[in-house]
């Protein structure tokens, strides 16, 4: 269970403040901004129609069917409008603004040259219906990543079109359910879920209809492989395994895990999301993985975090090949085809079926395929080399001052996890977090892994240099200084965000999705 | 005759008739319970079968039912105020009440003092 000891309650004063309130509830730069509806007038559009007189029916296009009672959605003028949504933006954070700690997110810099390529019209103007012959270039694309992502993986085949990590989950589970099918084993109905593994895998194990039970973890916060193989039977579809885990550590013993789970007729199923830490160093096609999603918008960098979207390939071995979804692009002489139902014929009569629609992400495909060509294999081996690096300077100059409960257990991969259980009596992880804030971070990811007392996850990536990482170090150790000597001020931090701490409680009990308008106004609009 | 399990449930037994509900301590682990899911009436449960939800602000737990039987109903005050368990989570915040198919399943479960040394230790 996680833990809230912070005994911070919404009537919890704030700290006070010496200066007078501004006219404008305005604090310099920092500006307030209300809701969109409230800003808004709707008379007020961004085109101004005067001069052309009221409607007659002459001018009625829709037959008597035109709007008559106003709708509801707010009125802007352009200036409004582009003013409204900067100033919005100005209390985000982004990892285009500073070092973005979040564990198990991958926060890396997306290269500008990623853009510039995502951004030809050959790429970003084409539809996916058009014709194969006119998107040859786009094809290919497709075709070069597919052949890159197998290659750094060691596996046999990928399907491109599964749209983030679970959706990839998803699309490996099912191989791996249409293969038991085939064998005529469709009565083995568990999937093996380790505690280290992240929490969409027992949830996509279920959504795709198996019964999930849980391998517990050992003290150095890895598989308990013991139990794991002793659990293996002829009721055991497969296992899923995150490896490097959420605990940051890598699973050594997942080659030893594979042959155990083969050998009892089962699958692996390798949650990928983390392959930052070993991309160009591992291969999991060497451990015995049968399928494997990769975070394109993670690894390979691409905007992500509330931005971009997801994209997220899935690897396949040769055992699980016949049942991987369509499409795909595959070459045939100097041409690229996709291989859909109609063109996929008895090679590919197996298949489970689709994820999607069309073909996948491109905007993602060709940012990933630029980061992977702009780098290169040497490129590729130090990305991983500095995060995990990186990740492991945060893990050692912290140490000793926050309880990190797998240090001793060696070096971490690409996070480091550090825990609460040394912070002063009603002190948590979440005042740290909050505290952090006022230092200008975006906080860490907390309370997960659920396997550690208000755990805290740092993952820097190989994106920040000595320095960055060096005055996150700092904010952190005297966020957590404080936290241990129980100065009272963290309890009620953010101080100098544009909100205070927030009344979540509230929030998820009684929240307000929808803005409602007032009622006088109501009437009117019906 | 109140027992408790290592998963931090409490049963009430009165005949046959049970009434469970999750212990004061882990009510105070889990923080602010924003959202509460009890079983259907009739529902048939195995001892250590998930049978209900809980979600705080910071995370959702399994409430396992500590014996068998059928649900006789789930505490309906939980939909509209799920701040019961906070507030007197061995009392009015009571998750279901349960018809024991076999009492001697809480031969296994541990009484008042037993529990309070069990936490005492984590």
């Amino acid at each position: 269970m996680s833990i809230n000891q912070s005994g911070w309650r919404p009537t919890t004063p704030t700290k006070g403040n010496d200066a007078a309130p501004t006219f404008t509830g305005n604090k310099a730069l920092m500006l307030e901004e209300a809701l969109i509806f409230k800003i808004g007038d709707a008379t007020t559009t961004g085109v101004d129609f005067t001069g052309f007189g009221a409607p007659t029916a002459a001018d009625d296009k829709l037959s008597g069917l035109a709007r008559t009672a106003p709708i509801g959605l707010p009125g802007l003028s352009e200036p409004e409008t582009v003013r409204h949504y900067t100033r919005l933006s100005r209390q985000n954070y982004a990892i285009d603004l500073g070092l973005f700690p979040l564990g198990s997110c991958t926060m890396k810099h997306n290269p500008r040259l990623n853009e510039k390529m995502a951004r030809l019209p050959g790429f970003s103007d084409i539809h996916p219906l058009a014709p194969v012959d006119t998107v040859q270039g786009a094809l290919e694309v497709i075709h070069q990543l597919a052949h890159w992502l197998v290659t750094l993986t060691g596996m046999t085949s990928v399907a491109m079109s599964p749209k983030a990590g679970a959706h990839g989950e998803l699309c490996g589970i099912l191989a791996i359910k249409a293969a038991l099918a085939k064998r005529g084993e469709g009565a083995r109905k568990v999937i093996l879920v380790p505690e280290s593994a992240h929490g969409t895998n027992p949830a996509t194990a279920a959504f795709a209809g198996f019964a999930v039970e849980d391998i517990p973890a050992t003290p150095d916060g890895r598989i308990d492989t013991a139990a794991l193989i002793a659990r293996l039977g002829p009721d055991v579809a497969g296992v899923m395994i995150t490896n490097p885990n959420t605990c940051g550590l890598f699973e050594c013993d997942l080659k030893t895990i594979s042959d155990a789970v083969h050998a009892a007729g089962g699958y692996v199923y390798c949650d990928g999301a983390n392959f930052n830490a070993i991309v160009g160093r591992v291969r999991p096609g060497d451990l015995g993985v049968d399928a494997m999603h990769i975070n394109l918008h993670k690894t390979f960098s691409t905007p992500h975090g509330g931005g971009g979207p997801g994209s997220g390939p899935v690897v396949f071995s040769e055992a699980l090949t016949p049942f991987a979804p369509l499409p795909f692009v595959e070459k045939q002489g100097e041409h690229f085809v996709l291989i859909e139902e109609e063109t996929a014929g008895e090679h590919h009569a197996d298949s489970f079926g689709r994820m999607v629609a069309f073909h996948g992400q491109m905007g993602m495909f060709t940012r990933a395929l630029t980061y992977i060509l702009s780098h290169g294999a040497d490129g590729l081996r130090q990305v991983a080399e500095d995060a995990v690096l990186n990740a492991n300077y945060v893990l050692r100059s912290l140490e000793d001052v926050l309880h990190a409960p797998f240090a001793g257990a060696g070096p971490c991969m690409h996070e480091a996890l550090f825990s609460d259980s040394n912070l002063a009596d009603g002190f948590s992880t979440l005042d740290v977090a909050k505290g952090l804030i006022d230092e200008g971070y975006h906080p860490m990811t907390v309370y997960f892994p659920l396997v550690v007392h208000g755990a805290m996850l740092v993952e820097p990536t190989e994106t920040e240099s000595k320095a960055a990482l060096d005055q996150f170090i700092g904010a952190l150790r005297s966020v957590a200084e404080r936290a241990k000597a129980g100065d009272a001020s963290l309890k009620t931090a953010p101080h100098f965000a544009p909100r205070s701490r927030l009344d979540e409680t509230q929030a998820a009990r009684k929240p307000i999705l929808v803005w409602k308008e007032p009622a006088p106004i109501a009437q009117a609009a019906e | 005759m109140r027992y408790f399990t290592e998963d931090h449930e409490w049963i009430d037994v009165e005949g046959a008739i049970g009434t469970v509900g999750i212990s004061n301590y882990a009510q105070s682990q889990l923080g602010d319970i924003v959202f509460v899911d009890v079983p259907a009436d009739g529902r048939e449960l195995a001892k250590g079968d998930e049978a209900a939800v809980v979600e705080s602000v910071k995370a959702a737990s399994d409430v396992y039912s500590p014996v068998s039987g059928a649900v006789i109903e789930g505490n309906p005050a939980l939909a509209d105020s799920p701040d019961l368990v906070n507030s007197d989570a061995e009392g009015e915040g009571w998750f279901f009440r349960i018809t024991l198919s076999d009492e001697g399943e809480l031969d296994s479960l541990m009484e008042e003092a037993a529990y309070e040394a069990f936490v005492a230790k984590l």
